[in-house]
């Protein structure tokens, strides 16, 4: 079963949010990225776009897949993780530690309660 | 309901990842396709390939029937060797790409694409029922009787032996298996049983193909994984066996081959006797070797860090008057050469190696550039 840690909050569609302040940093969970393996690019939005919860922002693409990433937040883009784009193993690797994929400044914090619970998210991927 | 060979179980319990492939319920992995990939590369791999059909051609007429159906020179193969070939339409579209064995004089076996098995089978029915000789061939279907693995890597010479014993009873005679020389076929004795074993593969390394019946296989993946085990053999599915024939440029049909592609616009032109006499397919043949092609396939490598190349991309010409020109037929990122690779058609004056093409990814161009086959070379 897929690590779900306790501190995140996370979007159906596997994307999970650590929130610091008004800071919120985006990456793809341990279910995710073991569903991929191989992850071989990743290609995140440019600093200062602004994205609105559900938009397409970036692609992480496997051996076999090209799969998009959405914004769980709305928010602009203020710092994107370059070393997951020089070393896209690194996601499969520490999907929730250095293979964080990019930082969004919290434009309505009201969204994350929106999210899914740790709970509510491992139920979703243990049915899966 | 897909349809599963008799190494499903195997598969399952190794906690394959299955996915359908041509109505087969096949592994595209067990654990990571660039490990299985490496795998095969620096050690050993074996691949369940039961999926892939088998044909019986027979009789006094049977090397008549198949130099006239096949590209290749089908009557210099001796008893015991094989050849790979193509079977082309009358307008030298490709029906299929495979290999022809002769196991003896009067005795061949064709291993053909899963996805080809009925189009072939009909076909070779409908030419054998026209053909001259017809009373002395016979055309059999054997691919329900037969599963196949594939074991392949730089190990593989060194633990085979011990799994399969010599010397050879049928086709070429061999003291070991490992006397077989590329392309050549024997049979040998399994747990009671036959195999014919074949010094063949899809993946640019050293390794056998060993065909046989369904219970006689399962035991055979076993043995080759047990006995492999201190040379690194690992389980390999059809991912790795993507990646690892597209880094040689290996055709896979559907993709660089099919009806509306001729083996000299595929680079095949090698496979094709022209000068054996009559053939299928053989004028359209003969006036692309003289005249030229509209398209022609070429190998590209991504030159800028991109997302791999996949099929279907558009493949543009590069420079301030940029066109799409052609597209890609397979694509990926090569775990070998960790960089994006592929194959795809292009009009013959954007074929020549070095020219500076783009490849279309998301509606952005990522620059590429054509090199010459195969992709990936062994390090001497």
């Amino acid at each position: 079963m897929a690590n779900v840690p306790t501190d995140l909050k996370y979007a159906k569609s596997h994307e999970w949010v650590r929130v610091t302040g008004d800071l919120a940093t985006i990456g793809i969970t341990d279910h995710a990225q073991h569903e991929l393996t191989d992850i071989v690019f990743v290609e995140l939005p440019q600093v200062g776009r602004k994205v609105k919860a559900g938009d397409a922002c970036a692609v992480v693409e496997s051996v076999k897949t090209a799969s998009d990433v959405y914004a769980p937040v709305s928010g602009d883009v203020v710092e994107a993780n370059k070393a997951a784009v020089d070393d896209p193993a690194l996601v499969n690797r520490e999907p929730f530690g250095g293979g964080w994929f990019f930082k969004v400044k919290l434009a309505n914090p009201a969204e994350l309660d929106a999210l899914l619970t740790p709970a509510q998210y491992a139920a979703q991927i243990s049915v899966a | 309901m897909l349809k599963r060979t008799g190494l499903f179980e195997a598969h399952r319990q190794l906690s394959a990842r299955l996915i359908d492939f041509g109505g087969w319920e096949m592994p595209v992995q067990y654990t990571s396709i660039v490990e299985e990939h490496l795998a095969v590369r620096n050690a050993a791999g074996v691949f369940d390939i039961s999926h892939m059909g088998e044909i019986t051609v027979s009789g006094a007429a049977a090397v008549e029937f198949l130099d006239f159906v096949l590209t290749n020179n089908t009557r210099k193969l001796e008893p015991g060797w094989g050849q790979y070939t193509l079977l082309c339409n009358e307008r030298s579209g490709t029906i299929d790409d495979l290999y022809a064995y002769r196991l003896s004089g009067d005795v061949f076996l064709l291993v053909v694409n899963a996805s080809r098995v009925a189009a072939d089978v009909a076909w070779l029915h409908e030419q054998a029922a026209r053909f001259p000789g017809r009373s002395e061939l016979k055309v059999s279907d054997a691919s329900h009787n037969y599963d196949a693995v594939a074991v392949q890597g730089p190990r593989v010479a060194a633990f085979i032996d011990q799994c399969i014993a010599g010397p050879s009873d049928m086709a070429a005679r061999v003291a070991k298996v490992t006397d077989l020389k590329k392309n050549q076929i024997a049979g040998f004795r399994f747990a009671g049983a036959n195999v014919l074993v074949s010094r063949t593969g899809y993946t640019g390394e050293d390794g056998f193909e060993i065909v046989g019946r369904g219970d006689t296989i399962t035991q055979v993946w076993q043995h080759l994984l047990d006995r492999g085990q201190s040379s690194g053999i690992k389980p390999c599915g059809l991912g790795a066996r993507d990646t690892l024939r597209t880094e040689v440029c290996y055709p896979l049909y559907g993709h660089e081959l099919d009806e509306t592609a001729t083996p000299i616009e595929a680079g095949l032109g090698f496979f094709v006797a022209l000068d054996k006499g009559e053939f299928i397919g053989r004028s359209v043949l003969a006036e692309q070797k003289a005249k030229g092609v509209r398209k022609r396939l070429v190998a590209f490598k991504m030159t800028g860090r991109s997302a791999p190349p996949r099929p279907h991309y558009p493949i543009w010409s590069s420079g301030s008057d940029a066109h799409p020109m052609g597209i890609v037929t397979s694509g990926t990122q090569s775990p070998s050469l960790v960089m994006g690779i592929g194959m795809g058609y292009l009009p013959p004056e954007l074929a020549k190696p070095g020219t500076e093409i783009g490849i279309e990814i998301r509606g952005k161009q990522s620059p590429a550039v054509v090199v010459a086959k195969p992709i990936y070379r062994k390090p001497v």
